[in-house]
């Protein structure tokens, strides 16, 4: 029994040592790349072929995620609002949960999915056949050369891309109230400017630059900490794309409590 | 400068309560072909990343070049790695640029050479180990083992190093196109060497050693057994090398 209590608590041990080194790395590597982003050569060549990437060669699946969420949220919010004869405010509440959360949050499960997949599976690819190694020998920074233009290209792209699911979600709605549902035009418009503010919209850029981010540092973390051959690649970049979806949505959380406060 | 263009000064690497590296005390002679020649898991590699500062050691300095590169700042090693050129076990070519971008990438990073002048010198580079124009603008999985270590060696020579490092550069080679890299080695060596150039090879082909080195250096365990240009090696009486020897 007596051994059974220490083994136990052993294991605990060990799992806390392990999540406390994790953190302590993970940390250690936000450090430096944040050091060696503000250091040159600065590659902005790098930067835009990241942001064509993470932002142009999201568009069509961002499209198609928006399009269908804002129709689908309008006909469900259609069907509540039927009841107690409020339909007319199907407008205003799409496009306040769009710009507010559903912009920022399923633009980034799209990015976290898409994007965070492909730096871990590129870094960690380069890491396990020895392209990163090269790198170094040549005197060229990994970090910078590699995580630095996938941070800042995540960080820049996802906004646009939670702008551009805004406008699509929008519009999905727009033909579902308007087109399918036969709620006046001028009143659906009319409400949504009744109830809509910028910093609404502000909220959701905010959230989105942060998803960006924290996509970008996760992705590119678990590339360059990728160990092993091709299982070790696809470890990572499960790991990347597991973590990536669950800082989007616990990360929401807090930016939500915190931006309503001050928005 | 001494006689050495790198030294190992006392040099101990452990890993945890394993030590790699013990009490190393040697040196790699200057425009000499060295090989440093040892079993599976004798230390050769840790030895490699040493040199060129990816790792640091736990104890002791490694000087090269008259530099110790051990006790300068990140980014004067950083610099200072544009000394070496290195091929790779596998090449380490980057996947995603053809021969020609893999060669010219290193010139475009640290020179500040115009675009006619980099295809000269990539062109060049290229010809000078046997990459026709054709294979030039293919990506390096479209091309052979032999021929992906060529182009690994033409990008390895782009910025005019002063030591080639070949990390296990037959490896996975067939017997014909070891001999052609190792003759292309030989060749790039003495094509060089007028300008101060040492190559160092990490190898456990102790044929190709014996045939194209002119100092071994000899590990076993971490330890350096052995120093000795190549007619020495030969006659050891050491019990470790002759049982290498006759393998």
């Amino acid at each position: 029994m007596k051994a059974m209590v220490e083994k136990k608590i052993e294991n605990l041990g060990s799992y806390v040592i392990d999540l406390l080194t994790g953190l302590g790395e993970f940390m250690n590597y936000v450090s430096r790349t944040l050091y060696w982003t503000f250091k040159s050569p600065y590659r902005f060549q790098l930067l835009f072929d990241q942001m064509y990437f993470i932002g142009n060669k999201s568009i069509f699946i961002v499209f198609l995620t928006a399009i269908f969420t804002g129709a689908v949220f309008a006909f469900q919010i259609y069907v509540g609002m039927k009841v107690i004869n409020a339909d007319s405010f199907i407008g205003p509440i799409v496009t306040i949960a769009l710009s507010k959360e559903l912009a920022p949050v399923l633009s980034g499960l799209v990015v976290a999915g898409r994007c965070g997949a492909a730096m871990a599976a590129q870094i960690g690819t380069m890491k396990v056949t020895e392209q990163i190694d090269a790198l170094e020998v040549m005197g060229i920074n990994s970090f910078q050369y590699l995580a630095v233009p996938r941070i800042i290209g995540a960080t820049l792209s996802l906004p646009l891309l939670s702008a551009v699911f805004l406008l699509i979600g929008y519009m999905g709605a727009w033909i579902i109230g308007v087109n399918v549902l036969q709620i006046d035009e001028m009143i659906y418009v009319s409400k949504i400017s009744d109830f809509m503010d910028l910093g609404m919209v502000a909220e959701g850029i905010i959230k989105a630059t942060v998803f960006g981010y924290l996509i970008g540092i996760i992705g590119t973390f678990h590339g360059f900490n990728v160990q092993g051959g091709a299982e070790g690649v696809g470890r990572g970049t499960n790991m990347a794309v597991v973590w990536g979806m669950i800082t989007v949505l616990v990360v929401d959380f807090f930016l939500t409590s915190f931006l309503t406060k001050i928005l | 400068m001494s006689k050495y263009s790198i030294e190992f000064r006392n040099l101990v690497k452990n890993f945890g309560d394993s030590a790699v590296l013990r009490d190393i005390t040697t040196g790699i002679h200057a425009n000499k072909i060295t090989t440093v020649l040892g079993f599976s898991g004798a230390g050769k590699t840790t030895l490699m990343k040493h040199i060129l500062g990816l790792t640091m050691p736990t104890s002791g300095d490694v000087v090269v070049l008259d530099t110790c590169i051990n006790k300068i700042d990140e980014l004067s090693l950083r610099e200072f790695r544009r000394n070496f050129g290195m091929v790779f076990q596998y090449a380490a070519l980057f996947d995603f640029l053809t021969s020609f971008e893999n060669v010219a990438f290193p010139l475009r990073e640290f020179t500040k050479m115009n675009e006619a002048e980099i295809k000269d010198k990539v062109m060049s580079l290229l010809d000078s180990v046997g990459i026709s124009s054709e294979a030039a603008f293919k990506l390096p999985s479209e091309l052979s083992g032999g021929m992906r270590k060529r182009v690994g060696l033409a990008r390895g020579l782009a910025l005019d190093p002063k030591i080639m490092l070949y990390d296990e550069p037959t490896s996975g080679l067939d017997p014909i196109t070891t001999h052609m890299v190792y003759d292309l080695m030989k060749e790039t060596h003495y094509n060089n060497v007028s300008k101060g150039f040492t190559s160092v090879i990490i190898s456990h082909d102790i044929h190709a050693t014996l045939k194209y080195s002119d100092y071994i250096i000899f590990m076993e365990k971490g330890k350096v057994v052995e120093n000795l240009d190549v007619e020495s090696f030969k006659r050891s009486e050491n019990p470790i090398i002759r049982r290498f020897l006759e393998l």
